[in-house]
């Protein structure tokens, strides 16, 4: 019997088999960015949900606030006005986490438990278990996760993962005023995002279509853009991918490091049996004390 | 703990080589791998509905302790209702963060008062409070009242205390006000609704019969096109605005935005028009043009169902910009001559041919034959090409099984024709056939969650509950002459004209006001009540604040410092009364009037010589009670935990406040005490009237058996029980109702607005959830979406149809159930014509039919149309105000003021989660002008008005463009309302310090939304300056 409430994919820094034997259902959340109306209700009801309160910003010119993600905003939503064949667009479209297939995060914490990957798609991380070291931060092809100064911790959006194991869809999902949010399997997503996206061809959107980008695995938060060919234009990479980095510590890095410490190990236990235990005399140990 | 150096060696080298290990993946121990557990298993779960806006969203919230009697309720959290049928579980920004709007730490929590010219709160008891308020009421009432008037008629009015109620707060406690502040004489009354949608009221009335939102929220899910102008739906309605996306995904409908800016709603629409502010008649006086000259008219509609046919007197006339019968001495219209030609019978003369030059048909023709859509580009600045595609778009919606529908807020109404401006939309949905129909009709989306419920209860100036007037001294000094004028004349034959029914309605409240003291002898109580002689409107009352006549103003969960327009005399104004007193559930830019925040409210406290008492009062999530939506839906919320500190329910602090006047009254006598000692006051506790026992009295019950008149030997209704709806009422003084139209509402069988069956009887209607004024009805007028044949115009939109028998569908008809096609009745019952109105003959101020005048403060220094007459000649302006105001010479610039999603009016910045969403107060520019004027993103600007000046960030966006009107170029500045001082966002300016104190002609709603401003830059400091 498992520990917790969904099936583990993938824990970071851990090699221990994860059981294998269940299959749950694959969700994802689905952005259409093309109705939203950009309200926020998802920033404030994240907030509101998770207990966190970002500080009060300032005005720098835009809607965007805050103006970032921070440990405090683990989803905030991106305003961009975009001048297309004389038609003025506000593309606006909600920032965080996406829960990637391969998660570059998981891949590239140091520390075990830290960050989860769960069998229905949701990528978590576990503050008690971060060490915040930032790897994940290079990790990320999306630029989600913060570090917080505070307590020295990384955060993201956790897709709710304490919604979902109880059967509740994420908090921004239910409180989207304009469905502009949806949750539920990976397939259905995909279902809805299609006929979307016919839709949006029919009002002249050629290029509508879906975000779900493969160099990631896909992701378990897809957006449907009318501009599926320039996803630049709302912020998002055109083909993200994991850091050569992770790729690198994972791929070389790893195997290097686990021979040199098998060496030090060796070496250690060399020098135990040929000199000995290593003896502190009590002088020392007493000045040390006093001092 | 002490670790020596050689320890923490040992621990670093012990921690390192764990790590390392773990970095490869060989942890030596499994950890868990737990999600945060679900925070609300066991929590108490309360249903509510969402404080802020009139979309009336359902909420679950979320209590800590199990209700024990040793646990303490606290809300926890809170989430949209998924069983709601409009908001399905969704919430705004707003309702999202409705969990900091009861936690805010700008929350009052005790009773308090600031001494005359004092600096400071003082905390004091609730007897204190209540003992020094009633002393001062009862001083000034005493001094003050008029008992009657110079003919002798007992007119009990009670000037010089004012009283603002609120638009936010549940039916119960609106009615109770109501109840308390007309056995007062309090005249100089008014609601939030004044300042938001009272133009609706003023224009749908006279249209259709009624002034609400005629259709409701999930019904706009059955539009082929959705209109959005004079409004930002996804900005201010969002969750309700999710209808119209719908109707977009589902049907393929087209969503049109036509809007100074482009806006929230634009960003998801298929098409953005740009316009000036100010020049909606315009605009939509060439659509009417355009469908009568291109012939896009649901013509058997209109021959059937509007007064296009009826002859107009010969005396009504227009020209040169001025309908006929003005007075320019008095600045006002007599409206006789707008009349109908009537024939010996009283009845309306008309001409089936439409060729009569004086049919209505003919007059709106020729009126609107100016409006050609080269005049629409010269005076709105709207691409030609732009403004032919939203008629098309619009005509094409004449046909029968085509239907728009319109979505407007407070675009339309803030204006000096605010009520024209929804005028020329009814006159466009009645040549299009598309009131009364499913997914179509004219909805007005109404601002405060309750403020349909507070118009409803008539907590305005010259109003009774459920649309009856108070009395006017002159024209009803006698309750005789009151009936006999207030009840309309049937104009036509076989019409329903329920308003026939008024003296029932009457008695039935007067037998609420004054109980077993209303008689017959003593025409049930009529001399008690107050008689008006003017509209004490916000604008007046504010006047006579400042002339000094005005001693006392009470306000109730309103902001009126925030919000009404030019803020510096309204500071002014409250500077000089005696004694204020404001009953909130948090902190308000009002209470503390008195206190100096530098530029934003430079005064002197100590020369300001008012006595503010503060009254902390609950919030929805902390009482039970009744709102109404927009869609008029009546909706029962429950009460989640107990208020803050010493903090009270609004009943009980009025109740308290108003037995301890009376007990002053018995003991001391005073001025005019028999409406005071008479009121009905029937409730167990006599401090407390329970929501419960106050809605049970709105929906009325009977106070002897209630014979049917067809069969005398049966009961409609016995003594005792509630009513089941309005058609029992009698004028005998056998039924008590408060409000005629909440019959219904609180029956035999129960609290029909708590009733949460959301089963779908087709188009989206759910009858069985809560309860919709009159009588159930969703869809206004829908005996209109059938032909008079009775048959559905468009069988996929069928609401109600005839089934030989009698009206029936999935909607309640608005219409006599058993009158069948042919018997001549027509589909507006609430008119004496039975037809709607395409000219409002003369029941408007300032026309019978819309007229474009340019604002007060316009761009312009003509109005082309008629450069005699720029603006309008019925404009009520007091001198002071009029000085005030400023000329494009120096403010150079349109002006417009609105909303933003993220925050409501004035509570939300002090929400937490609201002023981290939106922390700053800002103006938005164009590209253009910020070039012009050197302004980059994010800079501080100065924006100022003849009246005033605020400093704001710079939003420098493409959604605002410079447009040419006149031959002139024209720019405008957008400016966001919801900053003061009273804040946890960063502090701010009243936005309000630079709007114009004038109104609407016909209800007084100022005109926040086109005005004169200037723009400059404010010059950074250099570093180390």
């Amino acid at each position: 019997m498992a520990l917790q409430s969904l099936d583990i994919e993938r824990r970071s820094a851990t090699t221990t088999p994860v059981p294998g034997v269940r299959t749950p259902l694959e969700v994802a959340k689905l952005i259409d960015v093309t109705t939203c109306i950009g309200c926020k209700a998802c920033q404030v009801s994240c907030s509101e949900w998770n207990d966190i309160r970002a500080p009060v910003g300032s005005n720098i010119g835009v809607y965007d606030n805050p103006i970032d993600l921070s440990p405090q905003a683990w989803t905030v939503m991106r305003y961009a006005e975009v001048e297309e064949g004389g038609r003025l667009q506000w593309l606006i479209r909600k920032d965080g986490c996406m829960h990637c297939a391969d998660p570059g995060c998981v891949l590239s914490c140091p520390a075990p438990d830290a960050i989860v990957q769960f069998k229905n798609g949701i990528v978590d991380f576990h503050q008690e278990h971060c060490t915040g070291c930032g790897y994940c931060l290079t990790g990320c092809p999306f630029n989600i996760p913060r570090l917080s100064e505070e307590d020295g911790k990384v955060y993201k959006c956790s897709l709710c993962s304490d919604r979902v194991a109880v059967g509740q869809e994420p908090s921004c999902v239910k409180t989207c005023p304009t469905g502009a949010l949806r949750f539920g399997s990976k397939e259905d997503m995909q279902v809805i995002a299609a006929e979307r996206i016919a839709n949006l061809q029919q009002r002249g959107f050629a290029n509508a279509g879906l975000y779900d980008p493969p160099g990631v695995g896909g992701t378990h938060v897809m957006y449907v853009l009318h501009h599926a060919d320039r996803p630049e234009l709302y912020g998002l990479p055109q083909d993200p991918a994991i850091s050569p980095l992770v790729e690198l510590w994972k791929g070389l890095a790893k195997p290097l490091a686990i021979a040199t410490m098998a060496l030090v190990g060796f070496a250690s236990l060399f020098h135990y049996v040929t000199k000995g235990p290593n003896a502190v005399s009590k002088e020392i140990e007493k000045e040390e004390e006093a001092a | 703990m002490q670790i020596s150096r050689r320890q923490f060696f040992k621990i670093s080298a012990a921690g390192l080589g764990y790590s390392s290990l773990a970095a490869v993946g060989m942890a030596p121990i499994a950890a868990q791998a737990e999600v945060r557990q679900f925070k609300l298993t066991g929590a108490r779960e309360i249903r509510n509905i969402c404080t802020y806006c009139s979309v009336g969203c359902g909420l679950l919230m979320y209590s800590l302790g199990t209700g024990s009697k040793n646990s303490k309720a606290e809300i926890i959290h809170i989430e949209g209702d998924p069983d709601h049928p409009v908001s399905r579980g969704a919430l705004c920004p707003k309702g999202s963060g409705l969990l900091d709007f009861i936690h805010s730490p700008h929350r009052l929590k005790y009773p308090e008062v600031r001494e005359a010219g004092s600096k400071e709160w003082t905390r004091i008891s609730w007897h204190e409070a209540i003992e020094r308020i009633a002393r001062h009421m009862k001083a000034d009432r005493d001094a003050n009242i008029v008992a009657r008037n110079a003919d002798g008629v007992p007119v009990n009015r009670w000037l010089s205390t004012g009283v603002l109620t609120c638009s936010a707060a549940s039916n119960e406690t609106g009615i109770l006000t109501q109840k308390i502040i007309r056995a007062l004489g309090i005249v100089a009354t008014d609601t939030q609704a004044r300042i938001c949608h009272a133009p609706t009221v003023a224009a749908l009335g006279p249209s259709f019969g009624r002034g609400a939102m005629t259709n409701n929220w999930v019904d706009i899910k059955n539009a082929d096109l959705v209109l959005v102008m004079g409004g930002n739906a996804a900005e201010a309605h969002p969750v309700g605005f999710r209808w119209a996306i719908e109707a977009m995904k589902q049907r393929g409908a087209k969503l049109v935005v036509v809007d100074p800016r482009f806006n929230r709603t634009a960003s998801v629409a298929d098409l953005y028009v740009p316009l000036r502010a100010g020049s909606d008649i315009v605009f939509l006086g060439g659509v009417i043009n355009w469908l009568i000259a291109n012939d896009r008219i649901q013509w058997e509609y209109v021959k059937a169902y509007t007064n296009a046919r009826s002859i107009i007197g010969e005396g009504y006339g227009f020209e040169d910009g001025v309908f006929s019968g003005f007075d320019k001495e008095q600045g006002r219209y007599d409206r006789s001559s707008w009349n109908y030609e009537l024939d010996e019978q009283g009845k309306i003369k008309t001409d089936p041919t439409l060729q009569h030059p004086r049919c209505v048909w003919n007059l709106l023709k020729a009126h609107y034959a100016r409006y050609t859509p080269e005049v629409v580009n010269d005076l709105t600045g709207t691409p030609t090409e732009d403004f032919l595609t939203v008629c098309e778009l619009l005509g094409e919606t004449s046909a029968p099984n085509k239907v728009a529908t319109v979505l407007y807020a407070l675009g339309w109404t803030e204006h000096t024709v605010g009520t024209q401006n929804i005028r020329s939309m009814a006159i466009i949905q009645l040549l299009l056939g598309n009131i009364g129909m499913a997914g179509g009709g004219i909805n007005a989306l109404r601002g405060h969650a309750n403020v349909q419920g507070i118009t409803d209860i008539g907590l305005l100036s010259t109003n009774l509950p459920g649309y009856m007037s108070l009395p006017n001294e002159k024209n009803h000094p006698t309750f005789a002459d009151y009936i006999a004028k207030v009840t309309p004349a049937p104009l036509r034959d076989g019409q329903l004209n329920y308003w026939s029914n008024t003296s029932r309605f009457f008695v039935s409240q007067m037998k609420w006001f004054w109980g077993d003291k209303a008689t017959r002898d003593n025409d049930w109580g009529y001399d008690w009540l107050p008689k008006w002689d003017k509209l004490y409107d916000t604008l007046h009352l504010t006047e006579l604040m400042q002339q000094g006549k005005v001693n006392g103003l009470i306000v109730q969960g309103f902001n009126p410092m925030g919000s009404f327009p030019d803020a510096n005399r309204v500071v002014e104004a409250f500077s000089k009364l005696r004694y204020m007193v404001v009953i909130d559930p948090l902190a308000t830019e009002t209470a503390s009037f008195w206190q100096n925040h530098g530029e934003s409210n430079n005064v002197d406290s100590s020369k300001i010589m008012t006595e503010v008492f503060r009254l902390p009062s609950t919030c929805f999530a902390e009482e039970e009670g009744s709102t109404v939506n927009s869609g008029r839906w009546m909706q029962w919320h429950y009460k989640g935990a107990e208020p803050p500190a010493e903090a009270k329910a609004d009943p009980e602090i009025l109740a308290e406040l108003f037995m301890a006047l009376r007990d002053l009254y018995q003991q001391e006598g005073g001025s005019v005490p028999e409406p005071i000692l008479n009121l009905s006051w029937p409730y167990n506790d006599p401090l407390s009237p329970s929501p419960v026992e106050l809605t049970r009295e709105m929906n009325g019950r009977a106070l002897a058996d209630v014979p049917d008149p067809k069969d005398p030997t049966k009961l409609l209704v016995k003594k005792g029980e509630q009513v089941p709806n309005f058609t029992v009422l009698r004028d005998d003084g056998s039924t008590l109702c408060a409000v005629w139209i909440y019959a219904g509402s609180w029956t035999e069988a129960g609290n029909m607005m708590a009733r949460r069956d959301n089963t779908d009887t087709g188009l989206g209607n759910t009858p069985n959830w809560a309860f919709a004024w009159p009588a159930n009805r969703r869809v206004l007028y829908n005996r209109a979406s059938c032909d008079p044949d009775g048959k559905p115009w468009d069988p996929k939109r069928r609401i109600i149809a005839w089934n030989g028998e009698r009206w029936g569908g999935g909607d309640v008809p608005d219409f006599k159930a058993d009158a069948a096609p042919g018997s001549g009745m027509d589909p507006f019952i609430m008119t004496a014509e039975g037809q709607a109105r395409l000219f409002a003959v003369d029941k408007l101020a300032d026309g019978p039919l819309p007229e474009h005048y340019e604002p007060m403060e316009s761009p312009l220094v003509t109005n082309p149309l008629h450069p005699n007459q720029i603006t309008s000649p019925a404009v009520r302006i007091f001198p002071g105000d009029r000085e005030r105001l400023g000329s494009r010479d120096n403010f150079p610039y349109v002006g417009t003021t609105y909303r933003l999603t993220e925050h409501f009016q004035f509570w939300t910045k002090q929400v937490r989660l609201n002023a981290i969403a939106q922390p700053e107060q800002f103006v938005e520019i164009s590209e253009a002008l910020a070039r012009e004027k050197g302004i980059a993103q994010g800079d501080m600007v100065k924006v100022s008005s003849n009246r005033g000046f605020i400093r704001a960030k710079a939003v420098v966006t493409k959604r605002l463009k410079t447009l040419t009107v006149n031959q002139q170029t024209v720019h405008q500045i957008g400016i966001p309302l919801h900053w003061g001082w009273e804040t946890l966002a960063k502090k701010g300016y009243l936005t309000n310090v630079l709007t114009p104190a004038v109104g609407d002609c016909n209800t007084q709603c100022p005109e926040y939304k086109a005005f004169l401003v200037n723009l400059e830059k404010i010059p950074t400091i250099a570093a180390g300056a």
